[in-house]
């Protein structure tokens, strides 16, 4: 959100307005502070559970609900304003941890990014988009300011020829297919479906596998995929695994 | 013949264009961020902004300071339901300090003016909250009384989570008991309500504010047919996963427009107000302005407000062209017989048929075509001895791109106006022929612009597109009456019907 300096500005004009007010009956909801004590125990629910070895389809919207995210790399940003096309394609090219660009993890594996010690998990999404900032959330990890990478192997019983990657994404990001960059999310973006969208692709017969980073700033990180064919239907006969060895 | 240019004529062509740029935003002072729909009280118009404060206006064009606003918070929203105006706004949230627990409320009073004796707010009241974990931020609520119900909702939410509705009881703007939030939109925030023709529409902000002139604020929105949706946009895509038809966007010197809200004047004339992030007319600072509203294929489509230009103006009764009353003087151009070359053709260049060869020559075969040229367009200066020096009647007629059909509209900044717009004098192109109202609603044209107010126009643009055309004032009248086709070529001022044709006029390119 970037209303911080309107508010902080409006602060001051808050508190007067506070002292000009005329409450009268005391509310029908119960009043909230106005900041609230954040001592409750996070969980990962209910936006995720647990991925098991069961391959799993996409929804019935065609999304790739199944995810191996790694926990957020600290990477401090106060504003969004400054992932332009340049900034962003570096700083996701940048090898932050070994074997980045080709790794498929298992749930657990970890990597040493500069003083971090970050996890991967093995996930499901229970919406039709990865909410990243809730997967951080609720690990109890940095939200904002934030590198987050994805990998998932999508399993295709015939090639598809003329299939589109299409992504939304809150922040910015980078989607590769099978090693090859595939779709590019430039500029602090809001998440809406089919948002930016790959050229013409061919999904192979078997396993393909999708490795994403988003950065963010201050902000609901997040992110939505899905394979369209060419005539933009979502293509759903798809299964996901995170067998790492293609089984 | 004579020809000449009374020196009175001749307008002086320098200074117009630069009134032909892009209409400015409001009159006077009207820096605000995050407004209220706007909302008609005592006789003024108001709207109220984040902070506390806000703007009034006599006549919708022109705003100054002085609106007063207690409870601070962001973003509210008025509503008159009955005799009692409710005020909705949020403390707390918005990401503020990195919060997002939030709380909004509402209060009601009987007037909006700080200058009235029945300006008191009472009752405040919580009617939605957020903690600050869940998903959702408890900030920008919008009113919407359902026309087909009676039922009050209240929208809110920005862009950590969800928008969410509630529903109000209209008589007190409590939270009514029981009643649940619903999610009904991501990625939007400032969102506003609207009901057309068995629909709910959902507007909100995609992109970013706060920002100056780099803010990417725009306007769009999905609908339903239940005021709880869900929301698809023209596309098919739920709001819930981001969709959202546009409805405006930044253009020209203005940046980040947000902050919908309706005004609906009624025969067919809407408007709507926001502000924009940045006026880079204006040092790049944050004001309100209202623009037509328009509706295609039953969506919200955001017009621009008209700022005058030269003209057809043309009759949707009849498709015929505005006109003075004065001869039809003919000009020449006509290219040679059917088919255009040979064949004895009289035009520029052509022998005339059956004319001999001259003596001594060749015998001729048939003649060459003659070149093909631009004929030239008549101009004002082949006519106007022609016409009459005092006042000339009008009528509707074929346009032909003469100079009696053409007309040049610019607004005048002294003279008042109405909601998003000054009032307008309307004039043969190059000459200071006016049109006015004249006595008897009807119609007349006189020779030099006196500033009169029966000379002045106001220029609304309807829903579809085409605009309707009113005289600030008819001499011995307050009847308001508008420009019509009482004729297929008859022109006079008469009731605005708005289901007819016969009031609507389309500006075209000369």
């Amino acid at each position: 959100m970037k209303r911080a300096l309107v508010l902080l500005a409006v602060t001051a004009i808050w508190t007067a307005g506070n002292g000009l007010a005329q409450p009268g009956a005391a509310g029908n909801i119960p009043a909230r502070p106005a900041s609230l004590p954040d001592n409750t125990p996070r969980t990962l629910s209910p936006y995720f559970t647990q991925a098991n070895s069961a391959p799993k389809a996409p929804d019935a919207d065609g999304f790739i609900q199944r995810w191996l995210l790694l926990e957020p790399i600290n990477k401090p940003n106060r504003t969004n304003t400054v992932f332009t096309d340049t900034y962003v394609r570096n700083t996701l090219n940048t090898e932050y941890f070994p074997n980045q660009f080709t790794v498929i993890p298992n749930d657990g594996d970890k990597v040493k990014v500069g003083e971090q010690e970050l996890a991967w998990h093995a996930l499901d999404s229970t919406g039709f988009n990865v909410k990243l900032f809730r997967f951080a959330y609720g690990l109890n990890k940095t939200t904002y300011g934030v590198i987050f990478w994805a990998v998932t192997v999508v399993n295709s019983p015939r090639e598809i020829q003329n299939a589109r990657m299409a992504v939304g994404v809150n922040g910015a990001s980078i989607w590769w297919l099978n090693g090859k960059e595939a779709v590019d999310l430039f500029t602090d973006r809001r998440m809406k479906m089919d948002d930016c969208v790959s050229k013409r692709l061919t999904l192979n017969k078997g396993r393909n596998v999708i490795r994403g980073a988003v950065i963010n700033g201050p902000g609901l990180s997040d992110f939505c995929l899905r394979f369209i064919d060419e005539n933009g239907e979502p293509i759903k006969d798809l299964t996901v695994s995170l067998d790492r060895t293609g089984k | 013949m004579k020809s000449y240019i009374p020196a009175a004529v001749v307008l002086l062509a320098a200074a117009v264009p630069a009134l032909f740029a892009q209409a400015p935003a409001l009159n006077g002072d009207p820096y605000i961020h995050d407004p209220s729909t706007i909302a008609f009280s005592d006789g003024k118009y108001f709207t109220f902004g984040t902070g506390g404060g806000g703007l009034i206006s006599e006549d919708g064009w022109t705003w100054h300071s002085g609106a007063q606003r207690p409870g601070g918070g962001v973003a509210p929203d008025v509503i008159k339901i009955g005799d009692r105006y409710y005020m909705s706004y949020a403390r707390g949230g918005g990401g503020m300090s990195g919060g997002h627990a939030s709380n909004v409320y509402v209060m009601w009073t009987k007037s909006l003016d700080p200058a009235s004796p029945d300006f008191k707010f009472n009752d405040e009241t919580l009617v939605a909250s957020s903690d600050g974990v869940e998903d959702c931020d408890a900030i920008d609520p919008a009113f919407l009384l359902d026309p087909t119900t009676g039922r009050l909702w209240l929208s809110y939410g920005t862009y950590f989570g969800y928008i969410r509705i509630v529903e109000l009881d209209p008589k007190t703007g409590k939270r009514v008991a029981g009643n649940q939030a619903v999610n009904v939109a991501i990625d939007m925030e400032a969102t506003d309500l609207m009901f057309r023709d068995g629909w709910y529409y959902l507007l909100g902000t995609h992109g970013t504010c706060c920002d100056g002139a780099n803010s990417t604020y725009n306007i769009r929105v999905g609908r339903s047919r239940n005021i709880l949706g869900p929301y698809v946009d023209h596309m098919g895509i739920p709001l819930l996963k981001g969709g959202g038809k546009l409805v405006v966007a930044a253009s020209g010197r203005f940046v980040g427009p947000g902050h919908f809200g309706r005004l609906d004047l009624g025969d067919g004339v809407e408007k709507f107000s926001m502000h924009y992030e940045a006026d880079l007319d204006r040092s790049g600072r944050s004001v309100l302005d209202i623009r037509p509203l328009l509706w295609k294929d039953g969506w919200p489509v955001g017009g621009d407000n008209f700022w005058g230009g030269t003209f057809e103006i043309q009759s949707e009764r009849s498709g015929f062209a505005l006109e003075l009353g004065v001869d039809f003087a003919r000009m020449a151009g006509r290219g040679g017989g059917f088919g255009g070359f040979g064949g004895g053709g009289r035009g520029r260049g052509g022998a005339a048929p059956g004319a001999a060869p001259a003596a001594g020559a060749a015998p001729a075969g048939p003649p060459a075509p003659p070149a093909v040229q631009p004929v030239q367009a008549q101009r004002l200066y082949d006519v106007l001895h022609g016409w009459p020096t005092g006042n000339i009647d009008l009528r509707i007629g074929d346009y032909m791109m003469r100079p009696h059909q053409k007309w040049t509209i610019t607004p005048v900044l002294n003279a008042g106006g109405y909601p998003g717009s000054p009032y307008f004098k309307i004039q043969i192109a190059d000459t200071d022929r006016t049109l006015a109202a004249a006595e008897g609603n009807e119609l007349v044209t006189l020779p030099t612009y006196t500033g009169a107010p029966e000379q002045l126009w106001r220029i609304d643009q309807l829903i579809d597109g085409t605009y309707r055309i009113m005289p600030k004032a008819v001499p011995n009248s307050t009847e308001p009456v508008a420009l019509s086709a009482v004729g297929a070529s008859t022109p006079t001022l008469a009731k605005f019907d708005p289901k007819s044709d016969k009031g609507r006029w389309t500006f075209r390119k000369p």
